[in-house]
C-alpha cells in the first residue's frame, strides 16, 4: 500500500470512529451492570426491564410512535400530492415552497410555528401542534421522493394508459399508484423516521404536559446520564436504523444520493 | 366515405405553425405513411388524431364524426410508441389484457383475446414475462399485441421501429406487413426512414415544415417525384438545373447549361422557357468506357472521381464537363460489362430520353 492510500485509509477510519463509537458506547452501557457510565460490571438487560415500567417514559413512547405513525400517513399523502403536481404541471414556485422547510434550519422552523400557532391560531400547544409541525417539515422529503422515481419514468407509459382506454382515475389506480408506490413507502418510512427522533421543532410546539420520546429523554439527561437512558436511546437508534434501511430498499436512489 | 379525414388542420406552439392546413383522408385497411425529417409535423398529426393534443383549426374525423373533445381513452383507436411504453409492473400478458380490462370484458372472453394475440405476434411463452426481461423486438411484439388486442379501427405507430438494430428492423418490417395483412386494421405509421416507408405502405404522405409536400403511393412517389424535396428526400437522386428549350405533347427539350441538350418525356403542358431541375435515378444511368458502347440517346462525357464498390452493386461518382457531379449506380452482375471503371478515368455516361423527370422551381 502506497503512502497516500494508507493516509487515505487512516482519514477515513478516523472519520467512521469518531462518528459511531459514541453511539457504540452509549449501546454497550446500556447492557451495564452498573449506575455509572464509567466501567463495565457486567451484563445485564435490567435497565430494559426498567423501562418497561416507567410510566412517564411509555407514555412518550407512546405519543411518539401515534404521532410518528398520524404525519407519516398525512405527510405520506400531501407529499404524493406536491410530488406528482411538481412532475405534472412543473409549476415555477410549487418545489420551493414544498422544499424550503427541508432546508430551513429547524431552530427558525420550530420558533416560526411557535409563533403561528400561539399568535395566529390561537391554538393550545399539544398533540395536535406537534402534528401538525412534524407535518410541515416531512412533505417535502415526501415529495422529493415521489417526484425522483416519476422523473425515472418513461412519460409515454401514462399517454398509453389513457389511450389504451383508462380514464384519468383508471390510469391513476392502474398505472401510476402501482409504480410510485415505493417511493410512497420509502417516502412514509422516512418521515416517520424524522418525526420519532425530531427533537428541536418539538421542543418548541409540545407546551407543556405532553411529552414525546426526544423530550422525555432529554429530560432525563439534565439530571443525569443514567443507564435507562442509554437503554432507551439504543431502542430508539435500532428503530431508527431499521427504518433508514428499508427505506432504501423501496426508493434506492435516495440513499445513493439521485434523488 | 374515407375511416379517417383530417380536414384544413393546422397546429401551433407559440409561433411555431409545426402543421398547416392540412388535409388528408385515410382509407380503411390501408397502411398509410406520414414520412419527413424531424420537425416536419408528422408526430404532431399522430398525437392530434390520438388524442393527446388538439387542433387549433379545421377537424378530424372518424366514419365522419368529428373526434373534437373526445378523450384518448374513448376513442376507438391505439397508438403503439416509439418507447413501446410498456406497463413495467405487468407481465406480457397484463400488458395486453389492459384495454380488454378498460373495456370492461368478462374474464373469460379477456384470457381467449390474449392468448390469440400472443399466438399472433408469436410470443405465447413469453405470457409471465416481464417488459425488462425482453429484447427489444419482443417489446416490440407486445406493444403491437397490445394496441390491436381489442380490434381498434386504426393503429397509430409512432416510428416504432426507431429503436431496433438494422437487421432486426426488415424482419419487423416483414412482421408488420403481414400482421396488417392479416388483422385488416388501418395503420398510420410515422417514420423518418423513407426506405421504411417504401417497403410498407399503402400510400404515404411526405411532409416538409408542417405542409405534405406529395401524397402517393410509393413507386408514384419514387419515380414521378412532385418537387425538388421529395425528390432528394426519398432515394438517392441527381438534380440538373435546366431550361426548356422544346415541348411538344410528351416530348422534352431541356438545356442544362455547360453540358447540352438532354431528351427527356412528360405528358403535363409545360412551356418553353420554364426553369428547374432534371430529376434522374443513379440506376437509370449507364457508365461506359467508349463513346461507341454508350449508345443511348443523351450521352456525356465525364470523369470518374470515386467509385464505392457495395458488392452487389457500384456507385460511380462521375464529374461531368461543366463541373456537376452525377451519381450512377451500376449492377455488378449486369450482362456484357467489361470492367470496372477506375477514378481518374474518362467515361462517357448514357440514358434512356425517358428516365427522369422534370420539376418546375
Amino acid at each position: 500500500m502506497n503512502k497516500a492510500r494508507f493516509w487515505l485509509w487512516a482519514a477515513s477510519l478516523a472519520v467512521y470512529a469518531f462518528l459511531y463509537i459514541p453511539l457504540a458506547v452509549v449501546v454497550i452501557f446500556s447492557f451495564n451492570d452498573s449506575m455509572l457510565n464509567a466501567e463495565w460490571a457486567g451484563f445485564t438487560t435490567r435497565w430494559y426491564a426498567k423501562l418497561m415500567h416507567d410510566e412517564d417514559m411509555l407514555r412518550a413512547a407512546a405519543n411518539s410512535l401515534l404521532i410518528a405513525l398520524m404525519s407519516a400517513s398525512i405527510a405520506t399523502l400531501l407529499g404524493a400530492m406536491a410530488g406528482l403536481a411538481i412532475h405534472r404541471y412543473r409549476p415555477r414556485w410549487l418545489p420551493f415552497l414544498v422544499l424550503t422547510p427541508v432546508a430551513m434550519p429547524e431552530i427558525l422552523l420550530g420558533v416560526s410555528l411557535l409563533l403561528f400557532f400561539r399568535q395566529v391560531l390561537d391554538l393550545s400547544l399539544g398533540l395536535l401542534s406537534i402534528l401538525v409541525a412534524h407535518v410541515t417539515f416531512s412533505i417535502g422529503f415526501v415529495a422529493v421522493i415521489v417526484r425522483a422515481r416519476l422523473a425515472g419514468m418513461d412519460e409515454s407509459i401514462f399517454e398509453a394508459a389513457r389511450d389504451l382506454g383508462a380514464t384519468p382515475w383508471a390510469t391513476f389506480r392502474r398505472v401510476t399508484l402501482p409504480l410510485i408506490l415505493p417511493a410512497l413507502l420509502a417516502g412514509f418510512l422516512m418521515a416517520f423516521t424524522l418525526s420519532i427522533d425530531d427533537f428541536v421543532i418539538t421542543f418548541f410546539v409540545a407546551g407543556v404536559g405532553v411529552n414525546t420520546l426526544p423530550l422525555q429523554i432529554y429530560s432525563m439527561i439534565k439530571v443525569a446520564v443514567t443507564p435507562e437512558v442509554n437503554a432507551v436511546s439504543t431502542l430508539l437508534m435500532a428503530l431508527t436504523l431499521t427504518l433508514i434501511l428499508t427505506a432504501s430498499r423501496f426508493a434506492p436512489d435516495v440513499l445513493k444520493g439521485r434523488a | 366515405m374515407a375511416l379517417l379525414e383530417i380536414r384544413n388542420v393546422t397546429r401551433r406552439f407559440g409561433a411555431l405553425e409545426a402543421v398547416k392546413d392540412v388535409s388528408l383522408a385515410i382509407e380503411a385497411g390501408e397502411f398509410f405513411t406520414l414520412l419527413g425529417p424531424s420537425g416536419c409535423g408528422k408526430t404532431t398529426i399522430l398525437r392530434m388524431i390520438a388524442g393527446f393534443d388538439a387542433p387549433d383549426e379545421g377537424e378530424i374525423l372518424l366514419d365522419g364524426v368529428s373526434l373534437a373533445g373526445v378523450p384518448p381513452e374513448r376513442r376507438p383507436l391505439h397508438t403503439v410508441f416509439q418507447s413501446y411504453a410498456l406497463f413495467p409492473h405487468m407481465t406480457v400478458a397484463g400488458n395486453i389484457a389492459f384495454p380488454l380490462e378498460m373495456a370492461k370484458e368478462s374474464a373469460p372472453a379477456i384470457r381467449r383475446r390474449v392468448a390469440e394475440t400472443l399466438a399472433l405476434v408469436h410470443l405465447e411463452d413469453k405470457a409471465a414475462s416481464f417488459p425488462h426481461q425482453l429484447s427489444g423486438g419482443q417489446k416490440q411484439r407486445v406493444a403491437l399485441a397490445r394496441g390491436l388486442v381489442n380490434k381498434p379501427r386504426l393503429l397509430l405507430l409512432d416510428e416504432p421501429l426507431g429503436a431496433l438494430d438494422a437487421k432486426l428492423r426488415v424482419e419487423m418490417q416483414i412482421e408488420l406487413i403481414a400482421l396488417q395483412r392479416e388483422v385488416g386494421i388501418t395503420f398510420v405509421f410515422v417514420t423518418h426512414s423513407q426506405q421504411e416507408a417504401l417497403a410498407l405502405s399503402h400510400r404515404i404522405a411526405v411532409m416538409k415544415d408542417g405542409r405534405v409536400e406529395q401524397l402517393d403511393e410509393p413507386d408514384r412517389l419514387y419515380t414521378q417525384p412532385a418537387n425538388r424535396f421529395v425528390a432528394d428526400f426519398i432515394g438517392k437522386i441527381n438534380l440538373l438545373e435546366v431550361e426548356v428549350t422544346a415541348s411538344s405533347k410528351v416530348l422534352l427539350g431541356l438545356h442544362a447549361p455547360g453540358l447540352g441538350e438532354i431528351a427527356a418525356t412528360d405528358p403535363r403542358p409545360i412551356a418553353v422557357g420554364e426553369r428547374g431541375v432534371f430529376a434522374l435515378r443513379p440506376e437509370l444511368i449507364r457508365v461506359h468506357g467508349h463513346k461507341e458502347s454508350a449508345d443511348l440517346k443523351n450521352r456525356f462525357e465525364g470523369r470518374v472521381r470515386e467509385l464505392l464498390y457495395l458488392g452487389d452493386v457500384t456507385l460511380y461518382k462521375v464529374e461531368l464537363a461543366n463541373g456537376v457531379p452525377v451519381e450512377a449506380l451500376m449492377p455488378n452482375a449486369a450482362p456484357g460489362r467489361a470492367k470496372f471503371h477506375e477514378v481518374g478515368d474518362a467515361v462517357w455516361i448514357c440514358w434512356r430520353h425517358d428516365a427522369g423527370v422534370f420539376l418546375r422551381d
